[in-house]
């Protein structure tokens, strides 16, 4: 099945099926493919960043009061809020890859893109997705444009990454009109200015806790919010606790069904995720700007920094980092719209859950995606910081504040860990339950590889073949190291944190590495033509070295000393090295880099 | 109240440009394009004035269906309308861009004909006042204030003249051309995006204008990029620092 969106026909894809596609098969989204129309909002969102942000920077770190709200409401004046939000109340009903390119233009100031993330994302899609009419029609208009503002309340002291365990009690009243919630909930983002939170809480009954979400207005008796924590990132954002001490809240307030809860949480966290992974992505670029700017006007020994080869090094391996992470975050974001198009179509009507079945289709991605933007950041902006040497240590540079800023996207959203767990665990569990054809490959590839032959590759088109052939061996070094484990630990493979540790990080490799050769093959001959196939050798190159050797060490743990051997022989018939010259390539993407003064792409 | 403006598609000024092999113009390849400043300062001008007038503003373009982009970007400021001239950018002076818009101008007949005070791109500075001169109105360049009276009859217009302002008056329709500071050109709204995507843009031809004469007055014989920067030298005193300004730079 295919869909048409913006004149683009795209392939409606399952999720999880790139690990059984060869790389390129289908047509992904790209950033190439933003229309007129999102370019123009992308601009827009710049803008706003540059002229509207960043100059205050210092009083949106000291937390001035008010001033986050006054942006905030000058974003909504704008329709920044209002992208999320169905045309029926007054939104825009956008994609989610118009979604993402806003919010990538934001998180230069991780501080504001943090609260309207967290005010448009967590905050208001629970509303949107599980509200009724009437709850709907009371808060989102106000929410699309500004007027209120959203924050989403889970975590508690006790229970953070275990979220489910949340503490907060709801009780009905004698005379069944309202639950009255006690409970602590923390570092909730907005709190100190926000007017409508979802509030997590269990429903004490005969059936055990009902995990249940509430819509919870800031004037509710009862309800105080705690003081400001100080951070060491995104300083500028509110993040405060939640008290509640038998606070009202109506019946008509509570969101969805009663018990599932979690339904919501997770659901919310997986678009959050989403957009999270690209956010960083977007701040990757900008941590690039800093640090290309820095190095042509530094000079050390007589000559710029930006001629001295470590340093070119470093330019050319944050390229790549960035083209990949853009390659998988607007695939993840586009198979997520086509999804949901494609569901839509069969099913037209505005009250069904399609959009949940969408998301929901797409967890591994979305995991990955969130992991994989989140680190490539943190070594973005780490590697921007060194180049600025002594400066960059300095608060006065900006790239100070942008490493301090990286920081916090591995933590929240669910933890990276929480993730790579989640997601390796999705691809097993959808294997067993035959949704991905999982079983058969693992036939397939221990068939084969016991024979000592490749399996068959076949390129798509003749462009890359090199890195396609690498990646079509990944994959299945993968699969053939995940399969000896799970042979080992049949159901108990979930206890093994380590090799689901190594499954995800080989699927977040080959899913970039595929992502990046799919968006340079589509390109075709373009003016960036060289500079993305440079990123993607680059990408492919350093995810073959990672997943051979996770691979070994799976096979090391899981195999018992005799077969072993037999183990390794079987994956060194997918091990080869091509000869690449890594440092050749670097070197010709930090030409680029250099010459456009950062990314060079769109 | 209705007011024309002249909204022209140049090439992105902060991007870095290379001049094509043969030196004839620019390698446009890999370029992004945006609305000229000074024009988004006009167009500006003219919701201002039109919100407070009760008036309706129409962009006037020229060049082929992919300047439609920036077209609908000024659309999405404000402007109901828009009219691109079907012409292929590269054959266009400013006599010739200026005898397009003295055409379109007699086809709507506006009361104010904005136009920025020069285009960043070939930095000609003529279009606007080669209009007055052809429709024999009058004309107010490198305006930094406007101010319309109650009746929409006169402009007085605050213009930047070398050392200090100069205020006139002028009777209405007339040409005014947009210096930067005269106003800060608004943010586009989301929404009104989504909405430009669906405003008229009418396509007029030459022979629409009844244009038959397109010989060209300049031709661009060729570009050269500007020289590498010289790197600097240290000095050792103020005095030194001076004496090179004074002598070397002649810049005291
Ligand atoms: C600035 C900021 C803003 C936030 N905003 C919000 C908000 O708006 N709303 C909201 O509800 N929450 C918010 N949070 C909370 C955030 O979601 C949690 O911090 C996050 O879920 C992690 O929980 P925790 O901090 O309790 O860490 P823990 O769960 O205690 O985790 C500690 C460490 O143990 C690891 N770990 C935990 N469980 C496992 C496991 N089973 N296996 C392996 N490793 C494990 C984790 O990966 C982590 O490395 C925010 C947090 C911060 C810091
Ligand atoms: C908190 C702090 C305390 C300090 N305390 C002291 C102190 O007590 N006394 C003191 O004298 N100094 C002190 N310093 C200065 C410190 O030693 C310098 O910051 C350091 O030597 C680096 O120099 P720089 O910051 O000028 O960076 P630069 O030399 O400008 O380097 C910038 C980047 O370019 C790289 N680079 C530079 N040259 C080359 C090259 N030829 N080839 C390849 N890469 C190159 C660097 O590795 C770095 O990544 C301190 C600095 C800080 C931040």
């Amino acid at each position: 099945m295919a869909v048409t969106m913006k004149d683009v026909q795209f392939d409606v894809r399952d999720g999880g099926s790139f690990i059984f596609e060869r790389a390129g098969e289908f047509r992904i989204f790209t950033p190439e493919d933003f229309t007129d129309e999102q370019q123009q909002m992308r601009a827009v969102a710049l803008r706003f960043a540059e002229e509207e942000v960043l100059p205050r920077i210092v009083d949106i770190e000291a937390k001035k009061p008010g001033l986050m709200r006054e942006l905030l409401e000058k974003a909504g004046e704008l329709g920044l809020l209002m992208l999320d939000v169905p045309q029926k109340y007054d939104g825009l009903e956008q994609d989610k890859t118009t979604t993402m390119l806003i919010t990538e233009s934001l998180t230069r100031c991780a501080s504001f893109a943090v609260s309207l993330g967290a005010h448009v994302g967590i905050g208001s899609l629970p509303l949107v997705y599980f509200g009724t009419v009437e709850q709907k029609t009371k808060w989102l208009p106000r929410l699309a444009t500004g007027e209120l503002i959203a924050a989403y309340a889970l975590t508690e002291p006790g229970s953070g990454s275990d979220a489910l365990a949340a503490k907060t009690r709801a009780v009905l009243s004698d005379d069944g009109t309202h639950y009255v919630l006690n409970g602590t909930k923390q570092w909730i983002t907005n709190a100190g200015f926000a007017d409508l939170f979802t509030v997590f809480a269990q429903i004490p009954s005969d059936k055990g806790d009902q995990f249940t979400a509430f819509l919870v207005e800031r004037d509710s008796p009862g309800l105080t919010i705690g003081t400001e924590e100080h951070k060491h990132g995104i300083t500028g954002s509110s993040t405060c606790p939640l008290i509640l001490d038998d606070v009202k809240v109506p019946v008509d307030n509570v969101l969805g069904t009663i018990g599932k809860g979690h339904r919501i949480a997770f659901n919310i966290l997986n678009v959050g995720r989403a957009r999270l992974g690209i956010g960083s992505i977007g701040a990757a670029r900008y941590a690039l700007k800093l640090a290309t700017g820095y190095a042509a006007e530094r000079k050390q020994f007589g000559k710029s920094l930006d001629t001295f080869g470590l340093i070119r090094a470093k330019l050319g391996s944050m390229a790549a980092a960035i083209y990949a992470g853009e390659a998988l975050g607007y695939r993840t974001a586009g198979l997520i719209d086509r999804k949901y198009h494609a569901l839509e179509e069969l099913s037209p009507g505005p009250d069904d859950d399609d959009f949940q079945k969408a998301v929901e289709e797409f967890t591994i991605e979305a995991s990955i995606l969130k992991v994989h933007g989140s680190e490539a950041l943190d070594f973005v902006a780490d590697e921007a910081l060194q180049i600025h040497g002594g400066y960059g240590y300095m608060t006065e540079y900006p790239i100070e504040r942008v490493s301090r800023d990286a920081r916090i996207n591995r933590i929240f959203e669910g933890t990276n860990e929480i993730n790579r767990l989640l997601l390796a665990a999705t691809v097993l569990k959808r294997g067993m339950k035959q949704r991905i054809p999982l079983m058969q490959k693992f036939q397939a590839i221990s068939a084969s590889l016991k024979k000592g032959e490749e399996p068959t590759f076949e390129p798509v088109g003749d462009a890359l073949v090199d890195e396609q052939r690498q990646v079509h061996r990944m994959k299945h070094a993968a699969l053939f190291a995940i399969y000896q484990a799970v042979q080992r630990y049949m159901m108990k493979i979930e206890e093994q944190q380590e090799i689901l540790g190594a499954f995800a990080d080989m699927m977040i490799e080959v899913f970039a590495a595929d992502s990046a050769i799919a968006r340079t093959l589509q390109y075709g001959d373009g003016p960036l033509a060289s500079f993305y196939a440079d990123c993607t050798t680059l990408t492919v190159e350093h995810a073959r070295d990672e997943v051979f050797t996770l691979a070994k060490r799976v096979l090391a743990a899981a195999l018992p000393g005799d077969k072993l051997a037999t183990g390794l022989d079987q994956l060194a018939v997918l091990d080869h090295w091509r000869a690449v010259d890594v440092f050749g390539v670097r070197e010709r993407l930090a030409a680029t880099v250099i010459d456009a003064g950062g990314w060079p792409g769109i | 109240m209705k007011i024309l403006v002249a909204f022209k598609r140049v090439i992105d000024p902060d991007a870095r440009i290379k001049l094509t092999a043969d030196r004839s113009g620019v390698d446009t390849d890999s370029v992004e394009y945006k609305a000229n400043p000074f024009c988004e300062n006009a167009l500006e001008e003219a919701l201002q004035i039109a919100e407070e007038h009760d008036g309706e503003v129409v962009l006037v373009s020229a060049g082929g269906p992919d300047i439609d982009k920036t077209i609908r970007a000024g659309l999405a400021l404000g402007a109901e309308r828009a009219i691109r001239v079907e012409i292929e950018d590269t054959v266009l002076d400013s006599d010739l861009a200026a005898r397009v818009f003295a055409a379109v101008y007699k086809e709507e007949e506006p009361d104010i004909f904005f136009f920025g005070k020069q285009a960043i791109d070939s930095d000609n500075n003529q279009c606007g006042q080669l209009v007055a001169e052809y429709l024999g109105l009058p004309q107010a360049c490198f305006a930094s204030e406007v101010v319309i009276d109650d009746d929409g009859e006169v402009a007085t217009v605050t213009r930047e003249v070398d050392g200090g302002l100069e205020t006139i008056a002028l009777t209405l329709p007339a040409v005014i051309t947009a210096d930067l500071r005269l106003n800060t050109p608004r943010f586009a709204k989301l929404p009104d995006i989504m909405k430009a995507g669906r405003k008229t843009i009418d396509v007029m031809d030459l022979d629409d204008l009844d244009i038959e004469d397109t010989a060209l007055k300049i031709e661009l014989v060729s570009l050269e990029e500007p020289s590498a920067r010289q790197a600097g030298v240290k000095v050792g005193s103020i005095d030194e620092l001076v004496d090179k300004l004074k002598n070397e730079a002649r810049a005291l």
